[in-house]
């Protein structure tokens, strides 16, 4: 990928999507830090792939950013504003333009594939609509071009709960996309997926948010896929940061640092 | 090296519960006390098994003449409004306080207000909310009506509270992580997960609605229990009878309605 030659931090539309975390600490329980002071900068475009070992964290700090959990301290300044601070109204205009791809996809299995699409819309549209199922036609037809860019276009109208878990990832990406996000979290989006299905998502994911110049990030278990489709990689362990590079820097000296051990490595 | 076995104790499979068997004992003789203070006698069981003879053969023939299916239809349709509209209003309200009534939904004072007004609808017997009614509002389909609104509300609400708690909450995080508003959260995300449960406990509450609604009658708040209590009044045993096999056929209708209607929305 050449793109990674010319990288510039600002996206080409001229709007800094950059995120700055600045001495980021959680606490699920009073004084065991699940995340100990993250400090990072992601810049306004491309991928950045979060990898370590279970229960470091990850999930705990992509899952702050839009504040499914609520920090215990710290800052995370994002178009403007600092996350960690808002509440109601402020904190839910922040979320509708932060997209989430979760690991169990989490849609709503009992509604259709073209109404998960859009609960994409709810962060901007009055109850009544919501309720009545009256979206505006062209928030419709951007769901439609949606999956059919998801490649499901002939599968709206099925339940969510009748699809492959490769077909429901599709979706939920679709989802997350028709928030007109500025940022894209993805908590372990292949996790629960075949191999082949697991390139397929990352392809997917990387494709749809290169072509809107938005910037994800990226729990990843997976490091053959972190380096394969991330612009960059952040290596946690025990609620640190103990890597941040591009894919290449990335050595088994640096694995073992993340993960512990060289056993695996073989 | 002997060929016998040294002698081992014995081990019991199933040891004495020496807890159990005095509880049952208590049992036993508190039934004895209870029998003879309420003056619980053979004699007096087998003098009123004679009387119940006499009272069933004053039964036969039921009696079909057209004045009293006159007042049988009056009544029966009473009561059937009865049920319809206590069925139609609880259901409405009992949808708010069930999901008031979540612990996952609803904030700790409001979940808690919520279940103190649920166990107060529970606690009293239809009947006797209905002569309270009667007392409040005058005799009539009107106490009828409220007194099972009551009913209908502590069963329902207390169910609907129950099946949003077992929800699934990663389908409505995902749709809260969206920005959409709580009552969107609550239609796109919560409503599809209990809904099919929701509306087999409506068609329950039907069909239990339609047997309460001949009961709340019998005290003064209208309908074909107010018709069935006059009968008594008159020795009309064999009116009587010509009620209660119209009763039974109607909450077999009843019953046949709502186990179809709970398949169709399963």
């Amino acid at each position: 990928m050449d793109a990674k030659a010319s990288f510039k931090p600002v996206a080409a539309d001229g709007i800094d999507r950059s995120l700055v975390i600045r001495h980021l600490r959680k606490e699920y329980r009073s004084g065991l830090a699940v995340l100990k002071d993250v400090s990072l900068t992601i810049e306004g475009r491309g991928m950045t792939a979060i990898i370590g070992p279970s229960g470091t964290g990850k999930s705990t700090l992509v899952r702050c950013i839009n504040r499914l959990v609520d920090p215990t301290a710290g800052e995370m300044l994002f178009m403007g504003q600092d996350l960690a601070k808002l509440r109601g109204r402020a904190l839910r205009t922040a979320r509708r333009r932060i997209g989430m791809v979760f690991q169990e996809y989490n849609l709503v299995e009992r509604l259709s594939v073209i109404e998960n699409v859009l609960c994409g819309r709810l962060g901007y549209l009055p109850v009544w609509r919501a309720w009545l199922r009256k979206f505006p036609p062209a928030d419709i037809d951007r769901a439609f071009r949606l999956l059919d860019a998801v490649g499901l276009g002939e599968f709206a109208n099925i339940r969510a709960d009748q699809l492959s878990g490769g077909q429901r990832q599709r979706v939920g990406i679709a989802r997350a996309l028709m928030q007109d996000p500025d940022l894209v979290l993805a908590d372990e989006p292949t996790s629960s997926l075949d191999p082949k299905t697991s390139v397929e998502i990352m392809e997917l994911i990387a494709r749809r948010a290169g072509e809107r110049d938005i910037p994800v990030i990226v729990n990843i278990h997976n490091v053959d896929l972190a380096r394969r489709f991330a612009d960059r990689i952040v290596g946690m362990s025990k609620g640190e940061v103990v890597f941040d590079g591009p894919p290449r820097a990335l050595e088994d000296s640096h694995l073992m640092a993340i993960y512990g051990g060289e056993g695996w490595l073989e | 090296m002997s060929d016998i076995p040294a002698p081992v104790p014995r081990r019991l499979a199933f040891p004495p519960n020496w807890p159990m068997r005095i509880g049952l004992l208590v049992l036993l003789l508190y039934v004895v006390y209870a029998s003879t203070i309420l003056d619980i006698t053979w004699t007096r069981f087998v003098a009123g098994v004679s009387h119940g003879g006499r009272f069933l053969a004053r039964m036969f023939p039921p009696d079909f003449s057209p004045d009293k299916l006159v007042l049988l239809e009056a009544g029966m349709i009473e009561s059937l409004q009865i049920a319809v509209l206590a069925t139609i209003f609880g259901v409405a309200l009992s949808l708010p306080l069930g999901l008031a009534a979540a612990r996952n939904l609803s904030p700790a004072p409001l979940a808690w207000t919520a279940r103190t007004l649920i166990a107060l609808c529970r606690s009293l017997h239809p009947v006797i909310v209905a002569i309270l009614f009667v007392k409040a509002v005058g005799f009539g389909a009107l106490a009828g009506v409220l007194a099972l609104i009551v009913a209908s509300m502590g069963f329902l609400s207390k169910l609907i509270g129950e099946a949003v708690e077992e929800m699934s909450m990663k389908q409505m995080e995902a749709v809260r992580a969206t920005g959409a508003p709580f009552l969107s959260v609550v239609v796109m995300g919560v409503m599809p997960q209990v809904m099919p449960r929701f509306i087999g406990f409506s068609a329950y509450q039907l069909d239990s609605n339609l047997r309460n609604s001949a009961l709340v009658g019998l005290v003064g708040g209208g309908g074909i229990g107010a018709t069935l209590f006059t009968a008594f009044q008159r020795f009309d045993y064999d009116f009587v009878l010509t009620i209660v096999l119209a009763i039974i056929a109607i909450v077999m209708v009843g019953e046949i309605v709502s186990g179809w209607m709970r398949r169709l929305f399963q």
